[in-house]
């Protein structure tokens, strides 16, 4: 029971962890000087037209842009009763986009979903690439697989990846007849779920997940072979081999068990930097995630829009790491977090 | 030293039996801490390359307006998006030095494409330490002496020219000002932060540490490239190129200390117990003294290999943030804001040099990883 245990505790942190966050969201979105109904109405009166302006200070009345920000912040988490009692995004409203005159909800929908499917795509794919390769350059260190793998990897970090991106989809296109951009054909969007639609979205998915994964994949693969050296030289190993044990049976009994655990952990400290990575890719190659919605709303300072896009990548790399964290515990029989004596 | 015919090389110095054969250890285990992390570093010769090659670059920094032919904004309006120019050095069976083909624009009717044709009956030789578009040397000199420019009536676009008919090699040459120094800038910040934070937390422990320690976990579960996209979102549009350049760089190093401040804590953890702390302390040295006095000089060395490790970072975010519009802005030149171009699949198909300047940065943010891995294997000279 002690991971239910932990499970809740870990849980109780990450809400914790979410409200900082909410806060210093709420101020980055601040941030800009004005909002985007101060800056139409200025627009608005610049150019005369009265009527216009009529509208955005009702707007403004009506989502609370006119009280002190501590208080906007309250009603827009939905702590505190706003001009239509209480309703913030704990009360599942996620407020109104001034760009696109509809509700938040509306505008993100299905790209929510999106997001989350190219995100854990790019995990699978960092383990499945990472876990080989990072075994096979341990265990034929310093030959050629190991400095080619080295070589790949090395190259992986340091490529900008829109750029990866546009030569993936470039080549892919030339040689392989992989589709550009997009996450699905565009006769299949907004239609419902389908084998014909999963399939698409499937083809699609090739060359935004090893964009995504590649930075991840190869330090991951790394950071595997460097634990996995420092096992191969243990004499547990030495022993294994002496009593004539295959050496990959030996490989994957032992040391790959020990080496593996850091191999979860690690994930806590990617996932941030993967979920960033597919924002940027997203917008770089059109997919329907929330990536390019989050420029947009930044760009035109639709501050409940960007809010709630920041909120739901901070959620989605907090849960992410949640659960790396439990899977740790899990795993590893040696690590007890519920205290010395207990 | 002799070389004996069984194949030994023996001293030709008389062999002393009284000396101490301690003596050599001795000389080396007394060597400074600087002189045993170079010999190791020395033997990295992956990071001795890059440090050499980053080195270079970042000394010739102030004088890429010598290097390059053009200035950065000049803009050739009769050859826009003109392929690279090869340099040549035979014309006719004829060795006469650099020299290049005179390219023109024709259009072609069919495709509705600009084609340029090399003259190839006129060769034009590269001039050398002629006058150009004036630059200021340092920011300051002002001159126009140019290390090579292109022959009269001629253009010199050695990789070819972007959009609006700017020369990319002299671009990418003055956007490297802007684009190494954004890494610089911003970990120095990240850096001071770090150090402030992190030997603060460690060095006091109890509420401080805690509390220190929960922001540090939340900045580092956030994902970096949505924030860094708020924040520079925030940077007023009306500032001049400098100060964007500035802010954005601060805003790289802003979100990049947690990293650094954990490694400062959890060294700060386990030095503050040893015996030389404490008898500094009771000598009656302020924790500040302590802190910069005896503490830090610990491992201020291995605080500058992982600092080198994320340089490279900063780098690819000045790029991505460039790239999306939101970091440095259109007279500023960066690799980021030339990449710009190379945004779409049409450019690269069909001017495939746009996107020349992901080179440097490939090499950079390389040269950054292997300095660093080099240096952090040769810290330890003990071990």
């Amino acid at each position: 029971m002690a991971i239910l245990r932990y499970s809740f505790y870990r849980f109780g942190t990450m809400l914790l962890t979410l409200l900082v966050v909410s806060v210093l969201v709420f101020v980055i979105i601040n941030l800009p000087p004005g909002d985007y109904l101060s800056n139409q109405i200025n627009e608005l009166k610049a150019s005369g037209q009265s009527a216009g302006v009529a509208k955005a200070e009702f707007l403004r009345k009506e989502y609370a842009l006119d009280r002190a920000l501590w208080e906007q912040y309250m009603i827009w988490m939905g702590f505190m009763p706003g001009p239509h009692g209480f309703s913030g995004m704990i009360q599942g409203n996620f407020g109104w986009s001034f760009e696109f005159d509809r509700p938040v909800a509306e505008i993100v929908g299905d790209s929510l979903w999106l997001t989350v499917l190219v995100n854990m795509a790019a995990v699978v794919f960092v383990y499945a690439t990472a876990l080989p390769l990072g075994v096979i350059a341990a265990a034929k260190a310093r030959t050629w697989a190991d400095y080619t793998s080295a070589f790949v990897g090395y190259l992986g970090l340091a490529t900008p990846n829109f750029l990866l991106a546009l030569i993936l989809y470039y080549y892919g296109r030339k040689y392989l007849d992989i589709p550009i951009g997009g996450l699905m054909d565009p006769a299949f969007e907004g239609q419902p779920m389908s084998w014909a639609k999963i399939q698409s979205v499937l083809v699609h998915l090739i060359v935004p997940t090893i964009v995504i994964g590649t930075a991840g994949a190869s330090a991951m693969m790394q950071r595997l072979r460097a634990n996995m050296l420092d096992e191969l030289g243990k004499p547990y190993v030495e022993t294994a081999i002496a009593k004539g044990m295959s050496p990959s049976r030996m490989l994957a009994k032992y040391p790959l068990r020990v080496a593996f655990n850091p191999f979860v952990a690690d994930i806590g400290n990617l996932l941030p930097s993967m979920v960033s990575g597919s924002v940027l890719v997203s917008v770089v190659m059109g997919l329907q995630t929330i990536g390019p919605t989050l420029l947009t709303a930044l760009k035109t300072q639709d501050m409940f829009l960007s809010g709630f896009v920041l909120m739901f990548v901070a959620l989605l790399t907090l849960i992410g790491t949640m659960i790396s964290d439990i899977l740790l515990v899990m795993l590893d029989p040696r690590i007890r977090y519920e205290g010395r004596d207990a | 030293m002799t070389h004996l015919p069984d194949g030994r090389f023996v001293d030709d110095a008389p062999y002393d039996p009284q000396q101490s054969i301690l003596e050599l250890e001795r000389r080396d285990l007394d060597a400074p801490n600087w002189l045993l992390v170079w010999r190791k570093f020395r033997t990295h010769k992956l990071g001795l390359v890059s440090g050499v090659f980053l080195l270079l670059s970042y000394l010739l920094l102030p004088f890429m307006g010598f290097i390059a032919p053009y200035s950065p904004n000049y803009r050739n309006a009769d050859h826009l998006y003109a392929p690279p120019q090869s340099v040549r050095w035979v014309h006719e069976g004829e060795f006469i030095g650099p020299f290049i083909y005179p390219i023109t624009a024709e259009a072609d009717l069919e495709t509705f494409q600009w084609k340029f044709v090399p003259d190839e009956s006129d060769p034009r030789p590269i001039p050398f330490l002629c006058k150009g578009d004036s630059y200021k040397l340092f920011g300051l000199i002002e001159s126009d002496t140019h290390l090579f420019c292109a022959p009269e009536g001629a253009t010199l676009f050695l990789w070819g020219s972007d959009r609006l008919g700017r020369d990319v090699f002299s671009r990418i040459l003055y956007g490297a000002q802007l684009s190494l120094t954004v890494g610089l800038i911003g970990i120095s910040v990240s850096f001071f932060l770090g150090i402030l934070f992190g030997s603060i937390a460690g060095y006091l422990g109890g509420k401080t540490d805690w509390l220190i320690n929960r922001v540090i976990e939340i900045l580092r579960s956030l994902p970096e490239l949505p924030l860094w996209l708020a924040l520079s979102a925030a940077v007023p549009s009306n500032w001049s190129p400098v100060a964007v350049f500035f802010i954005i760089s601060v805003i790289l190093g802003i979100l990049d200390w947690p990293g650094l401040a954990r490694s400062v804590r959890a060294k700060f953890l386990s030095l503050r117990e040893e015996e030389y702390v404490r008898a500094a302390e009771m000598m009656g040295a302020s924790s500040g003294r302590v802190i910069r006095r005896h503490l830090l000089p610990n491992f201020m060395s291995h605080l500058i290999a992982s600092a080198t490790l994320s340089i490279p970072a900063m780098i690819l975010g000045e790029t991505a943030l460039s790239f999306l519009g939101l970091g440095l802005r259109a007279p500023a030149v960066s690799w980021g804001v030339m990449l710009n171009d190379a945004q779409n699949l049409a450019s690269i198909e069909l001017y495939p040099w746009t996107a020349i300047p992901m080179l440097p940065i490939v090499v950079v943010v390389l040269a950054f990883n292997f300095l660093g891995d080099g240096l952090r294997d040769s810290l330890d000279p003990y071990s």
